[in-house]
């Protein structure tokens, strides 16, 4: 299939932003900065949405010391029609700008993309941007946010998050070392409330062209995140691999350890890309720092979903692309 | 591995539903509902000292507002994450729609936004509701005429 | 004795919906149509002005009697234009529900914002 090596591809640094709920989850302190409210002291959520990625954006050149015009090219997605809010966005930015669109496999599309273009000496610096919202993401996707609608235990809740990182030719202590594009799969499942069921087949076999392409195993990864398969999602994915007699212990999921499902009302786990975004950049990227992770593998899944087609009774394409960080001896 | 395969094996780890808590919190909170409806029937009854039928509509908007209100307040759908059917099988649900559909839409303006989106979710029960009874009214009307 | 009657009617067309709704992929949307359809349809034979009867406040409240209002307010129109009388009368017990959503949702869109 799709993956690469890379040689010359690091991770320059990121800044995160989260809503109320991530930051009050296990995962908390690791995000640079948090908002109270759904509103980020905007009118609509969809300026709110636009507000954190900016934050995120600035809390990140501010960390690498740079100007906005430094960066040589700005990728950027989110969960909305037109890519509402980074492409809104990029109005402010004085730098070529590519929007792509992967649903919630966005973080790592955006991530391999980038390096790609780094690898192949097209540009220098690239910052990538995904960000989601779940009021946003509600009211495209499902109900009007004040509709008294009891969700299915098998629904997943939207992260709240704007997340930028940049990546750049200049050595630093953490690299990306390969990638694997995924492909769209569909199993046929036809549940716009059960996206775990739905995406984890793509996770599955992105993971098995990642695997054989590049001759690894799971013994050479400290741990392997899949983006946000959820708790139902997780336990489909690791019977799949479990019946290829593949060990499973290092295996876990963004949207399992953003928040604490116990506690927090999310049903079976986040998902959205700002979820993986979060949860990879924020959380993952400070243990590779302190080298407490040495090799971490993200494979961020996407339900490709449209609500037309889902009313046309179609089922759920699904896609999943992997990104390899490994830390710089 | 196929569809069918897929199917059976994500179906078996399919995380438990509460189903019967679910039954259960929608029979009460249904119920509170039609107790309450009834309280404010009977109040309208001795108030305006009418019949029955006559106090049925007063009944109606008092439970509409009382709807609406707690939908602005954001507290309806809070509610409704327990009671499932106990909150959107009474007219409080269906004020419920009208009114989360024209919050959700107040950014897009009076009219492409409140106007044109309020009976996004509510107007289905209207559109039913008239296609069913004037078929049937009809119906009746023409087995009045033969019999 | 009302309050008990009109809590277990209400309570049980609840616990019916909450039921398929468990159960089936149906979403609100459609459930409260099929009661709507459901509510004409008892009307055709009387069987629900029997219920309101029995159940008061709690057969009034589901929103089976909107189907069973749009429906008797039809028949009534009926009676009293002919044919025409279906679509004349048809809103006439149903108004004071309709207008009082449309006024207070209106309202509450203007005074409130999204929460969440």
């Amino acid at each position: 299939m799709f993956s690469r090596l890379l040689d010359n591809v690091y991770i320059m640094d990121t800044g995160t932003v989260c809503g109320i709920l991530e930051h009050q989850g296990p995962l908390g302190m690791y995000f640079d900065k948090y908002y109270q409210d759904y509103y980020c002291h905007e009118k609509t959520f969809e300026k709110a949405e636009r507000r954190m990625l900016r934050d995120s954006l600035d809390i990140c050149l501010k960390k690498i010391d740079m100007q906005e015009s430094d960066i040589d090219l700005y990728l950027g997605s989110d969960l909305m029609n037109q890519n509402t809010t980074v492409h809104y966005l990029a109005r402010d930015l004085t730098k070529p700008f590519i929007g792509v669109y992967g649903a919630c496999s966005s973080f790592t599309l955006t991530l391999a993309l980038g390096s790609m273009l780094i690898e192949g000496g097209f540009a220098n610096k690239i910052m990538t941007m995904v960000s989601s919202h779940n009021a946003t993401a509600e009211r495209q996707y499902r109900y009007p946010v004040e509709y008294g609608i009891q969700k299915k235990n098998m629904s997943t809740f939207t992260a709240t998050a704007g997340v930028s990182t940049c990546i750049a030719n200049m050595k630093t202590s953490i690299r990306i070392d390969a990638f694997t594009l995924g492909r769209v799969i569909d199993y046929g499942q036809t549940d716009p409330n059960d996206m775990g069921r739905a995406m984890a087949p793509a996770a599955f076999d992105t993971f098995t062209n990642h695997m054989r392409d590049l001759k690894r195993s799971v013994d050479d990864y400290d741990l392997i995140v899949t983006g946000d398969l959820s708790h139902y999602g997780l336990k489909i994915f690791k019977e799949m691999l479990k019946q290829e007699n593949i060990d499973t212990s290092n295996i876990h999921d963004c949207g399992c350890l953003l928040y604490d499902a116990s506690k927090q009302n999310v049903f079976q786990g986040g998902s959205g890309c700002g979820c993986s975004a979060l949860v990879t950049m924020g959380y993952l990227y400070s243990l590779l720092k302190e080298k407490k992770l040495k090799h971490v593998l993200v494979i961020a899944t996407g339900a490709l979903l449209s609500p037309i087609m889902t009313a046309q009774k179609e089922s759920i394409p699904s896609i999943a692309h992997a990104v390899s960080l490994e830390v710089v001896e | 591995m196929d569809n069918k395969k897929y199917n059976q094996l994500a179906q078996s780890m399919k995380p438990k539903s509460h189903k019967i808590k679910n039954s259960f919190n929608a029979f009460i909170y249904g119920g509170i509902i039609g107790a309450i409806a009834q309280f404010i029937l009977e109040c309208y009854m001795t108030i305006y000292d009418i019949d029955e039928l006559g106090a049925v509509p007063m009944m109606s908007i008092t439970l509409v507002f009382i709807a609406c209100l707690l939908t602005g307040l954001g507290l309806y759908d809070n509610i409704a994450k327990h009671a499932g059917a106990g909150t959107f099988i009474p007219i409080t649900g269906f004020a419920n729609s009208m009114t989360s559909a024209a919050l959700d839409s107040k950014s897009e303006g009076l009219i492409l936004g409140i106007g044109a989106n309020m009976f996004k979710l509510g107007g289905t029960v209207i559109t039913y509701g008239i296609v069913s009874s004037s078929l049937l009214g009809v119906i009746r009307y023409v087995f009045t005429l033969i019999g | 004795m009302n309050y008990v009657l009109a809590f277990i009617f209400a309570g049980f067309v609840c616990l019916i919906a909450q039921i398929i709704y468990d159960n089936t992929k149906l979403t609100p949307g459609h459930i409260t149509s099929l009661f709507v359809v459901i509510g004409s349809f008892l009307d055709l034979f009387h069987i629900y002005d029997r219920l309101i009867e029995i159940f008061h406040a709690g057969a009034m409240v589901p929103i089976t009697s909107f189907g069973h209002s749009l429906m008797h307010a039809a028949m009534a129109g009926v009676e009293k234009y002919g044919v025409f009388g279906v679509f004349i009368g048809i809103f006439d017990l149903t108004a004071a529900g309709i207008s009082a959503a449309i006024l207070f949702a209106f309202l509450a869109a203007i005074i409130f914002k999204p929460r969440s």
